[in-house]
């Protein structure tokens, strides 16, 4: 019905007289006529926007919003700020295309510079892109980097999220290099594992911090063995723990990456997000995708552009590293607008309330008779409970408007962020208690 | 412009959260970073003025006419906008459990039977982030169909040499020898060097059709068949799928496997670099090569092996805006909006004539490219100085220097977004530009005038990258 | 265009001075002309074989990249990493800066001297 075409039935007609054609489909004179559709698509007809408003909310319904949220594993519900809604919605943001023309996109250069520079304070990196597609495509983009003709084999912690894990399997597949997984021990990288699995061969080693069970890793430890052996060291980290965790720079990294959706972006069923990606200055060439600097216009007017485009693939073609060219700009500039919003003390704030609200939880959780956590140690704001009837008590939670931790292998990984209240974990920690209790 | 972090001023806050209501907790001495990170500290206030006076430096399909070519951009409903911000969207985690997300499987389900329709294919996967990651993806289907039949000497993917950058960058990180092969004058596929090229190790063949100067290839049929016949298959860049929307599917063109750019073809915002959406589309043949994310194949019990390119389900979001503008389509407005897009095109080349010339002059479908090389040899100004004195006018400037194949190339995509009234607008500024190159042509060198800045210093940044802020001192 | 006289030249635009039994390897004022302001230059490894007419690494200008192909067969012994932090040299001073050095150098028969690149560049 709308197809958003304003020319009017008159104005298309005189169109195309004025190109000398009688039918629209002259237009099309070049397509084999068998291939021409002659019955059109089978499609429903088209609808007005009020009518595709109410379908499209109509489907909205049919998902469950929860009061509460207490599930991570990749994907976490914390609170945004309006202003953090607000901003990228406005039309210039929005309907812009890449800053190819630097004198009309000064705005969105700009910005990416700032979120540049703000994704090296978190990590303590010197350079970071424009971002890539989200967590997992950033640890396999980051594999790539690593390298070179004597070494190909990357390795990554069996702690790491499965995704992640399949992701860089996938893009090593690809190439032609080998993925090995190291084992896990007690919900950690197994480092006597790791250390024997370090061959000469070696390009990188990949490990999430916190991992994938929410527990602090000996990052300095293990990013120790990879430099013995020569290998690159890649650590994926949460950007909220970021706030107050030790920096992948402070633990030895040579690449910084990780999943920034927590950083302002809803949790969206799973898309878009926002994959960041952060290394040191004797690195730099070596980033894929968009990457902005600053420099001057003729009249020594700051300026900022897309730069050290001959890394990228509409230069390099073949020999580019990655093909990546739409990134996940809007929401790099959501991230900035986040960062901006809560600043260095909000940034710690939001860290330690959802550390210190996850800690609550486990604590209470524990307190229930067949209720204990999987795996001794720190952990940030996820951990694993190991208890009986865990449908039931998903079931039970589920109808009190709670969505419980998440089923994995020894019991569930519970995450919890600022926006639980003391009430709402009291509230869990009850049901838990009553369907335990039967 | 100052930078946020020349705004900052140290002790200045928004009260976003409230007090910790439980017992604070610090991580043990030993895994906490040394001191906090450089963020700008602001107001609300503060904040808003930073944006908006950014916003103000930038030229998005809102401010005006866009005609950036291979990049379709048409004009972004608002509508879709309201859709995808619904709590009911916005607010549902990836990992609930498949009864609390049953309206975003319909939102899946809903736009992949649309989108398979389109373009003829049988299934369709909403994984990847963007077009190239499609490419990818696509690709590694062909990969992992050869390999499964145990085929592993097809290592050469060829490309024309008229093709996006990414395709070829794409084939070499799937591992593959790319066979960059000429084009015909057209920018179509030559048939000679194509078959020379085909042999028992093709593993396929990317094109893009129409082409990448807006022509549609009218020996498409024999391109996929002599593939075919070599043992390859076939990759769709539907990056000009504007083009033929209703009216030809690559499926009955030949091809095995096709990525669609939401953000182009299907008028979800590209945001100043995204994020878009590449939907994947295949043949039933190639369906059990589709990717998947581990982590939900794990909660499901499903214990197969697949590809995965990104986490979950992909960029969902984008998806919920690309169905409400398919919804509101529907069986008659996608083929209108493709031809409007064709009539648009023909109709802006047709009103330029005479002043600069089109590389071929022929019907286009809905992109056309420029060729300033005449225009060059008489005036000495370039393609970029025509892109850059369009700014002056108010247009985003069309792409520049691609197709490589044309050396002083701009490609001109109007869309059917842009009324008749717009295009005539445009064809004048194209014509006032070319007289103007005849008339003071170190005007137009030094353009643009009338923006914030002047060109900026590309080799300076190149040489002497400086890539983030650092603080004075 | 400057094309020094004790210098041997490649038709791919390299030239080489043979400093004892190493051949130093650039590109030619020509080459760099034709090429722009350079703005990086990616380096071989030492002890990389060097192939004649093949490339041994990469020029970068701002909006292209360009192999630079080796006019001798050999092995590295050297990389100018100077050209690193400063690959404007490449474009000030094209015969001062060179980008390799070659050992057990082989093929240089096969090139040009002066006056035949000179002839050469005037039919381009």
């Amino acid at each position: 019905m709308g197809s958003y075409v304003p020319s009017t039935p008159a104005q298309r007609q005189e169109m195309l007289e004025a190109i000398g054609l009688r039918e629209f489909m002259d237009l099309y004179r070049d397509v084999p006529q068998e291939v021409l559709l002659k019955d059109g698509l089978d499609l429903p007809a088209g609808m007005s926007e009020l009518e595709a408003g109410k379908a499209v909310r109509a489907m909205a319904a049919r998902n469950k919003i929860y009061d509460v949220i207490l599930r991570g594993a990749g994907a976490y519900d914390h609170y945004i700020p309006s202003i953090v809604r607000y901003i990228p919605s406005k039309e210039e943001f929005l309907t812009a295309y890449t800053p190819y023309q630097a004198e009309i996109s000064q705005g969105i250069l700009q910005s990416i510079f700032e979120y540049q520079t703000m994704i090296c304070e978190l990590t303590g990196m010197d350079v970071s892109n424009a971002s890539v597609y989200d967590g997992a495509t950033a640890a396999a983009e980051a594999s790539t980097m690593c390298v070179d003709r004597r070494r190909s084999v990357t390795l990554i912690s069996g702690a790491a999220h499965p995704d992640t894990i399949n992701t860089v399997r996938t893009y090593c597949f690809g190439a032609g290099r080998e993925l090995k997984v190291v084992p896990v021990k007690d919900g950690r990288t197994d480092p006597d594992a790791l250390k024997e699995m370090l061959t000469p061969d070696v390009s990188s080693f990949i490990l999430q911090q916190p991992n994938f069970f929410g527990l602090l890793e000996d990052a300095e430890g293990l990013g120790a063995l990879a430099h013995e052996n020569g290998s690159m060291y890649v650590m994926s980290c949460n950007p909220i723990a970021l706030g107050t965790m030790k920096t992948p720079r402070e633990c030895g990294a040579d690449i910084a990456v990780g999943e920034g959706q927590p950083l302002g972006l809803p949790i969206g069923f799973g898309g878009p997000y926002l994959g960041y990606m952060a290394t040191t200055s004797k690195h730099m060439r070596k980033l894929p995708g968009r990457i902005v600097g600053a420099t001057a216009d003729d009249e020594g007017r700051t300026a900022y552009v897309l730069s050290l485009q001959a890394r990228e693939q509409h230069i390099r073609r073949e020999k580019a590293s990655s093909n990546i060219c739409s990134n996940e700009a809007l929401c790099a500039m959501t991230a900035s607008i986040y960062m901006a919003a809560m600043g260095p003390d909000g940034m710690e704030e939001v860290a330690l309330q959802c550390h210190s609200k996850a800690a609550y939880l486990a604590r209470e959780l524990c307190t229930i008779d067949g209720v204990s956590l999987a795996y001794d140690g720190t952990f940030f704001h996820e951990f694993v409970t190991v208890m009986p009837k865990t449908d039931e008590v998903l079931a039970a939670l589920d109808e009190a408007g709670i969505l419980g931790g998440l089923p994995v292998e020894g019991g569930l990984l519970w995450c919890v962020t600022e926006k639980a209240s003391r009430a709402d974990l009291d509230r869990t920690v009850s049901i838990v208690k009553e369907v335990l209790g039967k | 412009m100052k930078l946020i972090f020349d705004k900052s001023v140290k002790g200045r806050r928004l009260t976003i959260l409230p007090e910790c209501d439980v017992e604070r907790e610090l991580l043990p001495e030993g895994e906490r970073r040394a001191k906090k990170p450089l963020l700008p500290e602001m107001s609300e206030t503060d904040i808003s003025r930073h944006y908006t006076e950014l916003c103000k430096q930038v030229h998005g399909v809102n401010d005006g006419f866009y005609p950036l070519g291979s990049c379709t951009m048409k004009y972004n409903p608002r509508i879709n906008e309201e859709m995808a911000a619904l709590p009911g969207f916005a607010g549902i985690h990836p990992l609930a459990p498949a009864d609390a997300v049953k309206g975003c499987m319909e939102v899946l389900d809903t736009a992949a039977s649309y989108l398979c329709e389109i373009s003829g294919m049988d299934e369709m996967t909403f994984q990847p982030a963007a077009g190239a990651h499609g490419e990818f993806t696509g690709v590694m289907l062909i990969k992992q169909y050869h390999v499964s039949r145990g085929d592993t000497k097809r290592t050469k993917i060829i490309v024309p040499d008229s093709a996006h950058g990414t395709n070829p960058a794409t084939a070499a990180m799937c591992g593959y020898e790319v066979v960059n092969i000429d084009s015909a004058p057209d920018g179509c596929v030559d048939l000679d060097a194509l078959k020379a090229a085909l042999g028992d190790d093709t593993a396929g063949l990317m094109l893009t059709n129409p082409n990448t100067v807006g022509i549609f290839d009218e020996n498409i049929l024999e391109i996929t068949r002599l593939v075919h016949e070599a043992g390859g298959l076939c990759y769709y860049d539907g990056a000009n799928l504007n083009a033929v929307m209703g009216v030809v599917r690559p499926g009955d063109m030949g091809f095995d496997c096709i990525h669609m750019n939401l953000h182009k073809t299907f008028s979800t915002p590209h945001g100043g670099g995204g994020p878009g959406a590449g939907a994947v589309g295949c043949k039933e043949f190639l369906k059990e090569f589709m990717p998947a994310s581990a982590l939900l194949s794990l909660m499901k019990g499903d214990a197969a092996e697949h590809i995965q390119v990104r986490s979950f389900m992909g960029n969902f979001l984008v998806v919920v805006r690309a169905l409400t503008y398919l919804l509101m389509l529907g069986r008659e407005g996608v083929p209108e909006a493709s031809i409007n897009a064709v009539l648009n095109a023909n109709y802006l080349m047709q009103k330029i004539k005479g002043t600069f010339t089109p590389a071929f002059d022929r019907i286009c479908m809905h992109e056309f490219v420029l060729d300033v090389a005449d225009f060059k040899k008489a005036t000495g100004l370039s393609a970029l100085d025509v892109a850059k004195s369009l700014i002056d006018y108010g247009m985003h400037p069309p792409t520049m220097y691609f197709p490589l194949i044309v050396h002083e190339a701009l490609m001109v995509e109007p869309t059917e977004t842009e009324s008749r009234e717009t295009l005539d607008w445009a064809a004048d500024v194209f014509r006032k530009l070319y007289q103007l190159g005849f008339d003071d042509p170190e005007y137009m060198h030094a353009s643009p005038h009338g923006t914030p800045i002047g060109r900026p210093d590309e080799v300076r940044a190149a040489r002497n990258p400086v890539l983030r802020w650092v603080p004075e001192g | 265009m400057n094309i020094p006289a004790d210098l041997k030249y490649s038709n791919d635009h390299e030239w080489v001075k043979m400093e004892g039994d190493i051949a130093l390897v650039g590109i030619t004022d020509y080459a760099q002309s034709e090429l722009g302001d350079l703005v990086f230059v990616n380096l071989p490894e030492v002890g990389d074989d060097a192939v004649a007419g093949e490339a041994f690494g990469d020029v970068e200008s701002v909006k292209a990249v360009s192999d630079v192909l080796s006019p001798v067969n050999g092995r590295i012994c050297e990389v100018n990493e100077e050209l690193l932090d400063a690959p404007e040299l490449l474009n000030s001073d094209p015969y001062g800066a060179w980008i390799i050095k070659v050992e057990d150098v082989d093929g240089l028969d096969d090139l040009m001297d002066a006056a035949e690149y000179e002839a050469f560049i005037a039919t381009l």
